[in-house]
């Protein structure tokens, strides 16, 4: 008994150990956002914090016109996350309730989404996007990432779990396959939804290298590319202060999202690890 | 797979599975498929000076690059980064995930307090490490100097070091990912298992590697394949925000020398056949990873 009760002890002090060194870095920049740019540079380096927080901020945010930046990368995360919700609730509503010729050509093709990251097709994309006359548009920041795999395996691995009773039940009913879909299946993938979006809107709030390629003027910038102007503003000794302010608000909203929708996520990811 | 939960549901609708997959059709022939083939076309072309005309040019764009020292240096810089990623990453965040796998009181502030990173962008994380890691102002190198009574040294000036802090930054950013997924892959091995072994004499070490870790196999060759993807594309961000490929081409990775040769330098023959060489690297690795996650179905038995 006393023995358990030791483990039990040492385990949380061993977590809480890691909770500490996980969130290390993260303190550390926050202790420094909230410095002038004097005591940023003082040695040996402050630990406590001080006062200049909203100072960096403001100075942060009015530098590289975050306002902008920030609605710019909100339009496009929700954005695409919720094109690629729908599309992919639509393709694994098809996949898991029809037979039909050619389905098992079709499936294998869209999940070869994975194998072909931007990277790839980078510049024939980039191309392309020039040709459409999409350079500085929401467009070309958005449709090369429509499609998800993750999406459609995700959906299709819960429609397949929903017992066959229900769509026979809306079948009697006289609903049409549309009706079942819109006002059964997927008002019950709820937490798959959820899921997704944090999946999505994370993904998309992170994207950096596409971006960077096919925009050019200011007003059409993600936050990502606001923190490397930042740095990029001052090359001898860097606004370590104001750099970590600015940096600390572009991780906000994905924390955010992850916090406010956790228990969806974990629980979409429970699901994803049985298959 | 043609199991009984994917039958007919609602017969007499010929065209609507059609219809239904159509827009993510669309989406991956315009898309991926179309710009990923002229990928492979424009790899057998270059262009001549001053970009004017393209010739075809057969594998020499492949032949010059493996003969070129950027190219290896740039594809061991790669390895050494993906490994690191891989296997750190791994083996700490299933340590953790094991730790937290049991009844334990706070379950809920634990799993938040450890998967948070997963929400950092790699260009936030490179931001934040390149802070710590800074000459002069950083805490690390002032720790380590203050260890080890040595001078103040700058790490980012040095190869190898520059090097090693890039991987520990982009494997700090995806520890929260790993654990999410471990211990869900944990919860999901039927406790009766690890009671037998458990019965059966076998202690916590052996019960873990002859249990545990090879029913968590599908989770593991999911989560390899993650964080290579991750390693080769992701970490851009990463890589232009701390250390813009330098010193010298130590972190110059493959992601981040096909965007100068695309980019920058405008090669586009170059450019294409490092896109077709990491094409083939991942399908290789998915094809791996496929081949492990349909083979986890007799594991379920």
């Amino acid at each position: 008994m006393s023995s358990r009760r030791w483990k039990v002890g040492a385990t949380h002090i061993a977590l809480i150990a890691i909770v500490l060194i996980i969130a290390f870095p993260v303190y550390y920049a926050l202790i420094v956002s909230t410095l002038s740019f004097q005591q940023a540079y003082v040695y040996p380096p402050r630990l406590v914090p001080g006062t200049e927080l909203w100072h960096n901020v403001v100075e942060a945010w009015n530098r590289v016109h975050m306002g902008r930046l920030f609605f710019v990368t909100s339009v496009i995360s929700v954005g695409a996350a919720v094109v690629k919700i729908i599309l992919s609730l639509m393709a694994a509503f098809a996949y898991t309730h029809f037979r039909f010729r050619g389905r098992a050509l079709l499936f294998p093709m869209t999940m070869i989404t994975q194998m072909l990251p931007l990277p790839v097709r980078i510049l024939p994309t980039y191309e392309m996007m020039a040709d459409f006359g999409w350079i500085n548009t929401y467009s070309a920041l958005m449709f090369p990432f429509f499609a998800s795999t993750t999406g459609i395996l995700l959906f299709r691995q819960f429609f397949l779990t929903v017992p066959r009773d229900l769509p026979d039940a809306a079948r009697m009913d006289g609903a049409g396959p549309l009706r079942y879909f819109v006002d059964v299946l997927i008002p019950i993938s709820r937490t798959n939804i959820a899921a997704l979006f944090v999946i999505e809107f994370i993904f998309m709030w992170s994207q950096y290298l596409w971006p960077l390629i096919v925009t050019t003027t200011e007003d059409m910038r993600v936050v990502q590319i606001g923190i490397k102007m930042l740095i990029a503003t001052d090359q001898i000794s860097p606004a370590w202060n104001v750099i970590m302010a600015g940096t600390i608000v572009a991780m906000l909203p994905p924390l955010v999202v992850l916090v406010a929708f956790r228990r969806s996520f974990a629980e979409g990811i429970a699901m994803q690890t049985q298959k | 797979m043609a199991n009984v939960a994917e039958e007919q549901k609602f017969p007499g609708h010929p065209l609507l599975p059609y219809a239904l997959i159509l827009p993510s059709v669309a989406v991956i022939v315009v898309f991926l498929v179309y710009p990923f083939l002229q990928s492979v076309q424009e790899s057998f072309f270059a262009s001549t000076a001053f970009g004017t005309k393209t010739v075809y040019v057969g594998l020499r764009n492949y032949t010059r690059l493996f003969a070129s020292p950027d190219f290896r240096s740039s594809a061991l810089a790669t390895l050494v980064f993906a490994a690191f990623v891989m296997l750190v990453g791994l083996s700490v965040s299933l340590a953790v995930a094991h730790l937290l796998n049991q009844k334990l009181r706070g379950q809920g502030f634990y799993q938040i307090a450890l998967i948070w990173t997963y929400a950092l962008s790699p260009a936030v994380a490179g931001a934040i490490w390149a802070l710590m890691f800074a000459p002069a102002t950083g805490i690390v190198p002032f720790v380590v100097a203050k260890l080890s009574g040595g001078y103040l040294m700058n790490w980012m000036t040095n190869g190898s070091l520059a090097l090693l802090v890039v991987s520990a930054a982009a494997t700090w950013k995806m520890l929260g990912y790993n654990i999410v997924f471990f211990l869900a892959g944990l919860q999901n091995i039927p406790e009766e298992f690890v009671d037998a072994a458990r019965v059966d004499g076998a202690g916590a070490w052996r019960t873990f590697w002859d249990i545990t870790f090879p029913m968590l196999s599908p989770t593991t060759t999911f989560l390899l394949f993650v964080n290579m993807i991750y390693a080769f594309f992701q970490v851009f961000g990463l890589i232009d925000i701390m250390t813009h490929g330098g010193p010298g081409d130590a972190t110059n990775i493959l992601i981040y020398k096909l965007y100068r040769d695309a980019f920058l330098y405008l090669n586009t023959g170059t450019a294409s056949a490092e896109s077709c060489i990491v094409f083939l690297v991942i399908s290789v690795a998915a094809v791996i990873q496929l081949h492990y996650a349909t083979r986890k179905a007799i594991y379920a038995r």
